[in-house]
């Protein structure tokens, strides 16, 4: 393998800088649950990348496991978004600044 | 040129070009669009660093059944507006975006001190990493299932008590109509139109 591991290490940070930006910046709650979902991706090529530098599959286990945990954050946030959705009729986060039902 | 630089400089711009799109995409169908691409090439990268059953999941987890996810409570929740520019606090944009760049350069040196750009991908990868096995899937189970047996069994755990969770979240007849709303109701068929 050819490709130093620093690299895929670099383009790992920044996919996690975006998605970081991602989620400070816009405004659609969805949007930010996708950004978020980016830097789980992000931080799944990192590991995958370790993986391969020490020579272990550990890394990848741990990537695997991120990846279920991150199924299982994706289907309750958006069952959450969907009832703020119900009772406001709005899914961008400045109208929901209220922490009241 | 060896193979593997050359797909990473193919599907490298690409990733870093979808999810900036993604971030500037104003409209929310097409910042899903943006990202389900992103996921692709991540899914090659898990490719070229030797991990072809992780590759299969990205895809058929990420790709497919959570963006198809997304993309169905965006069109029943009918978000795909373009959502606005105004800010609430003032200054936070372009703060964001240089605490952002911010997190990129010091990753970049922290990687640069600890890992160092000489460091490369060990050749037999594929041997000494599956020992001996006839192939990812196998090793990986080996290692999920003697090593990492416990909090395996705790990720279907989980897995159950999301799938419930969402079902509770979800559903509209959960809560039962109390007697207010039922004498709410009734009040409101009460006045009848006099002939």
């Amino acid at each position: 393998m050819r490709t130093p591991i620093a690299y895929f290490l670099i383009l790992s940070a920044a996919l996690f800088a975006i998605g970081t930006v991602g989620v400070l910046v816009r405004r659609n709650a969805l949007v930010i649950f996708m950004s978020v979902e980016l830097q789980l991706n992000a931080v799944n090529v990192a590991l995958v990348a370790f993986s391969r530098m020490h020579n272990e599959l550990d890394g990848q286990v741990l990537a695997f496991f991120s990846m279920v945990v991150a199924a299982a954050e994706v289907v309750v946030g958006l069952a959450i978004i969907l009832n703020v959705y119900r009772r406001r009729h709005s899914a961008i986060v400045d109208d929901v600044s209220l922490l009241r039902g | 040129m060896p193979l593997d630089n050359v797909v990473f400089w193919v599907f490298a711009p690409i990733s870093i070009g979808s999810a900036i799109g993604m971030l500037f995409q104003r409209n929310a169908v097409h910042a899903a669009l943006f990202l389900i691409v992103n996921f692709f090439t991540i899914a090659v990268f898990f490719l070229i660093l030797g991990a072809p059953f992780l590759f299969a999941v990205q895809i058929i987890v990420y790709a497919g059944a959570i963006m198809v996810l997304f993309l169905f409570v965006i069109m029943l929740l009918g978000v795909d507006r373009e959502e606005t520019l105004i800010e609430q606090l003032r200054g936070q944009r372009p703060l964001a975006i240089v605490l952002g760049l911010g997190v990129a350069v010091e990753l970049f040196f922290a990687i640069r001190a600890g890992v160092g750009f000489a460091t490369r991908g060990p050749e037999n990868f594929d041997e000494v990493a599956n020992r001996g096995l006839v192939g990812n899937a196998e090793a990986l189970s080996r290692v999920l299932f003697r090593n990492y047996f416990f909090p395996f069994e705790v990720t279907s755990i989980l897995l159950i008590i999301a799938a419930i969770a969402v079902m509770v979240l979800a559903s509209r007849r959960a809560r039962a109509i109390t007697r207010a709303e039922q004498a709410a109701a009734v009040d409101r068929r009460e006045p009848e139109p006099v002939a």
